[in-house]
């Protein structure tokens, strides 16, 4: 096997249009170890991204000792990303959590875990005692539990103590993706499937740096592009990553612009007449609209306001607009940037004037981070309703009231549950008093961390950390809960294409370590959380029974799990949803006929103004009688807030490197990743780094209104005026006298966008300086 | 011909209205949402004060001398915590929609007078105005109960 440091994407097989894309098997054993002496082999999918590549888990004398890829699965033909090659040996990290801590004095102690549980469950008994007790709870989840966990939680959170301050980092990675399908289609959903890069001619990658996100993905887009007929490509992306340099056409667009882009591109596709007519007219509402605000994006304005050249935007048009089979992806570059929901919904519009939607090679994936990201939003662990619900609809707050069995009114509904950010500031005014943090560092993952430290530090605030290390958030913690994890545990989760994949527990945890799911069972146990006729609220024990649990929440809702169990997903690979008894084995893509999820009834939000985030009422929605038809939201573009200012007189973004995630806090533990990205730097633009005198692997300090890092510099081909800073590097590495801030979230801005809420990371004024 | 005085209130009200949407924006800066927004609502109605001046200068030459009892007072000043950011939300609401019910007024008053240019500037600005009346309900819908009943 290729060097997978070396060469994240392995070797190619090349292959055609229509014809399936070759096996490749990639494994990788601890040292000495071979196949036919691995003890026993687990199934399991990727946990260290969102791509969903299905895998069996090597067990040699009760450890994790491996992973192989697995070659049937419909998502990765065996491939693995380098991250899962080598991930797999932070579970058998030496510093992992093996007993509950509690804050004495100042310091973590451990202790037994009756003796933390009932902390959280006296401060609970405490605030709850008193009206309005829901509001003083804050649940901050992640992407990275499973399936059974979320709901679990979702219910013991809505139904339980009835707080809708509950919200997953998924806010960080995929909220935009799930506003802009509901703006869109009605309801969250993917649309696409990966197999439509098997099919396609064109594939369009907006703010998406998936060589480095979805390594297996960008496997299967290369592999086209070896083959016969190979597909166009558009990156869309201010950075010189390996996508853009792939592409046939490359837009570096300036930082915040996107949805002027878009804008300019959608104009060139309609005035060409390279727009589906019939299907415009057939499936979709606000056409005219549309018309009249893209109108105003000539080629020459886009170039003024991208900068970039006015003929590559009509290059760019041209790939698109003349494509018989078009695939785009979005994700980052997009999400966490200016005017985020507009901008991916002015993607869906891309295909739904093309009409490029629900058939092989034509499809839109609005991507998510996280490997169960998807599965907060489908059980309403994030801010979303479980079962994709309308909040706003009292019909749909019934059916999950009799589902649980209990009042209603319990179930907070009186407006959208609360988002991360708005989570975090109620903790810093001091209107939330608990606030319980599972699986997520967001001492290193959210914006100004000088201001999560001041919140987390906070004496009045009971904190919460459920996590498999002392992170830099549990170390803030006033109980930490040691966590089991992928391998230790049972569940399932969902990948950005609907894949659903059974993850089987190979090992035990370590010393007293506990799954996620039997830490929130214990909870609503000690907390004696009951429906309306006096019994259990929760009334599962065990991964399989919960997820038979939400198999009923999901019933009839666009993410229908009714036809999986955990049997079937033993039996083959991965499953997409919706799988139902008409769908037995899932369903490829969404709206292949045309008919979106927009019907009043069964829609999942009744919409809201693109500019500032206002809700639109239920008779305002009916008013615009979609029977059915997609929305084409039109918005004009805004200049972003953050702007570059005497002072701050560059732009920083921030991303991923291949070799790690998140926060490190398993890659960071593997020794061949860690090597291979052992420390933050920064990207910068040969002209610059010449203007600040700075050359590669100078130190430097970069600067903005929250804080300053010190980084060593690399030039790269970046834009003029734009840097790029990795987010995952924190602290946990280093001992505390050499904790020099390095992490990129100390520079960055408490904004976000009004719509899908997530946080702009990808537009920060700062300044930079040469260290001396 | 009287429209010179609902004109001369719309234009003072959206004048006001920028000004107050920017103090909120200043005094509530620990919400990021609600200054980033409160800013570009300010310029919208910086937008619609201009938008309106040529027609209040134009009117005023055919106005009836009358004594201004129109004006009203709505806003005094911003507060401060989880009930006070509600509460400055409340007066925007109330200023906004007095912007809003002159819109409607200045529009029909338009339609008399059969001033099509008067009409299209109505047109195009009312509904912005119902979007920052729209926004600033929902924001405070999502604020009360944590203000009004959890904080203590």
């Amino acid at each position: 096997m290729a060097d997978r440091i070396a060469d994240p994407w392995g070797e190619r097989t090349p292959y055609g249009p229509g014809e399936p894309w070759p096996v490749r098997v990639d494994l990788h054993l601890a040292d000495g170890l071979s196949e036919h002496e691995v003890d026993r082999w687990a199934r399991s999918a990727s946990i260290l991204h969102s791509n969903g590549d299905a895998m069996d888990i090597a067990v040699k004398d009760g450890r994790i000792a491996g992973v192989r890829g697995h070659a049937a699965d419909r998502v990765n033909r065996g491939r693995l990303d380098p991250k899962d090659l080598y991930g797999w040996q932070a579970n058998n990290s030496r510093d992992r959590l093996t007993r509950p801590l509690v804050r004495e004095g100042g310091r973590l102690v451990e202790t037994d875990w009756d003796t933390a549980m009932n902390r959280i469950v006296d401060r609970s008994r405490q605030l709850l005692g008193s009206p309005g007790g829901w509001g003083r709870f804050g649940f901050y989840t992640s992407g990275q539990l499973f399936l059974e966990e979320y709901y679990t939680l979702g219910v013991l959170g809505k139904a339980g103590i009835g707080t809708p301050h509950m919200d997953g980092n998924t806010r960080l990675c995929t909220a935009t993706a799930a506003a802009a399908l509901k703006a869109s289609f009605g309801t969250d959903g993917q649309p696409g499937s990966y197999a439509d890069v098997d099919h396609c001619d064109a594939i369009a990658l907006w703010g998406h740096n998936v060589a480095e996100t979805q390594t297996v993905l960008w496997m299967r887009m290369l592999d086209r592009r070896h083959g016969t007929d190979p597909p166009a490509m558009l990156a869309v992306d201010p950075r010189p990553t390996p996508v853009a340099r792939e592409a046939d056409v490359h837009l570096a667009v300036r930082a915040g612009t996107n949805l002027a882009l878009v804008n300019g591109l959608l104009r060139q596709i309609i005035r060409n007449g390279w727009y589906d007519e019939e299907y415009v007219t057939a499936h979709t509402t606000g056409f005219d609209e549309l018309c009249r605000i893209v109108d105003g994006y000539p080629p020459d304005r886009v170039a003024g306001i991208c900068d970039v050249r006015a003929a590559d935007v009509e290059r760019a048009a041209e790939l698109l607009g003349t494509s018989r089979r078009l695939l785009s992806t979005v994700l980052q570059g997009f999400y966490q940037s200016n005017q985020a929901t507009a901008s991916a919904c002015a993607v869906n519009n891309l295909h739904l004037v093309r009409g490029m939607l629900g058939r092989p090679g034509a499809g839109v994936l609005q991507m998510n981070g996280q490997p169960s990201a998807q599965n907060t939003r489908e059980t309403g662990a994030d801010g979303d309703l479980p079962g994709m619900r309308n909040w706003d609809n009292p019909q749909h707050i019934q059916e999950l009231a009799e589902l649980w069995n209990v009042d209603p009114a319990v179930i907070p509904h009186w407006s959208p549950p609360t988002h991360a950010m708005q989570i975090w500031r109620y903790a810093e005014q001091g209107s939330i008093e608990l606030l319980w943090i599972s699986a997520t560092n967001p001492a290193v993952s959210l914006p100004d961390l000088a201001r999560i430290r001041r919140i987390l530090t906070q004496p009045e605030l009971f904190v919460v950390a459920q996590d498999l290390y002392l992170t830099e958030t549990a170390e803030l913690a006033d109980v930490v809960l040691p966590a089991a994890t992928w391998g230790e545990k049972t569940g399932t989760f969902t990948n950005a294409d609907r894949t659903v994949h059974l993850s089987e527990q190979a090992v035990d945890p370590p010393g007293a370590a506990r799954s996620d799911l039997d830490v929130f069972l214990d909870y609503a146990r000690r907390m004696d959380f009951r429906d309306r006729d006096g019994g259990p609220l929760i009334g599962w024990a065990g991964p399989e029974e919960a997820f038979e649990a939400w198999k009923r929440c999901s019933a009839g809702r666009p993410c229908d799990y009714t036809g999986l169990t955990y049997a079937k997903l033993r039996e083959g690979s991965g499953i997409p949803w919706p799988c139902t008894d008409d769908a037995p084995d899932g369903t490829e893509r969404l709206y292949g006929d045309g008919r979106f999820n927009t019907d009043p009834d069964y829609c999942e939000t009744y919409g809201q103004d693109l500019s500032t985030g206002a809700e639109f009422t239920a008779a305002q929605y009916r008013a615009k009688e979609p029977a059915g038809r997609a929305f084409l939201h039109a918005a004009d573009y805004q200049p972003s807030s953050e702007v570059p200012s005497d002072d701050y007189p560059m732009l920083l973004t921030t991303g991923r490197t291949v070799h790690q995630f998140h926060t490190r806090t398993k890659t960071g533990r593997a020794p061949e990743l860690n090597a291979a990205a052992p420390d933050v730097w920064v990207e910068i633009h040969p002209d610059d780094a010449a203007r600040h005198g700075v050359t590669d692997g100078d130190r430097v300090t970069i600067t903005s209104p929250r804080g300053g890092i010190r980084v060593r510099a690399r030039t790269t081909g970046i834009r003029p005026g734009v840097v790029f800073v990795p987010f995952h590097y924190g602290y946990f590495d280093l001992p505390g006298d050499r904790r020099t801030p390095r992490a990129a979230n100390e520079l960055t801005a408490t904004a976000w966008d009004p719509v899908s809420r997530q946080p702009i990371f990808k537009i920060t004024a700062v300044r930079l300086e040469k260290e001396h | 011909m009287h429209l010179a005085h609902y004109l001369g209130l719309l234009h003072r009200s959206q004048v006001n209205l920028a000004d107050a949407f920017r103090q909120v924006a200043v005094a509530h800066h620990g919400e990021p949402d609600v200054a980033i927004l409160c800013r570009r609502q300010a310029q919208v109605c910086d937008r619609h004060a201009e938008l309106l001046h040529p027609f209040a200068e134009r009117y005023a030459e055919e106005a009836t001398d009358e004594p201004d009892r129109l004006h009203a007072e709505l806003f005094r000043g911003t507060r401060t915590g989880g009930i006070g950011l509600l509460r400055d939300l409340h007066d925007l609401y109330l200023m906004a929609a007095e912007c809003d019910i002159c819109w409607t007024l200045v529009g029909q008053a338009a339609r008399g007078a059969r001033d099509e240019k008067l009409i299209e500037v109505v047109a195009r600005c009312d509904e912005e105005t119902a979007v920052q009346m729209q926004w600033l309900r929902t924001r405070m819908k999502q604020a009360a109960p944590q203000a009004l009943v959890v904080a203590r």
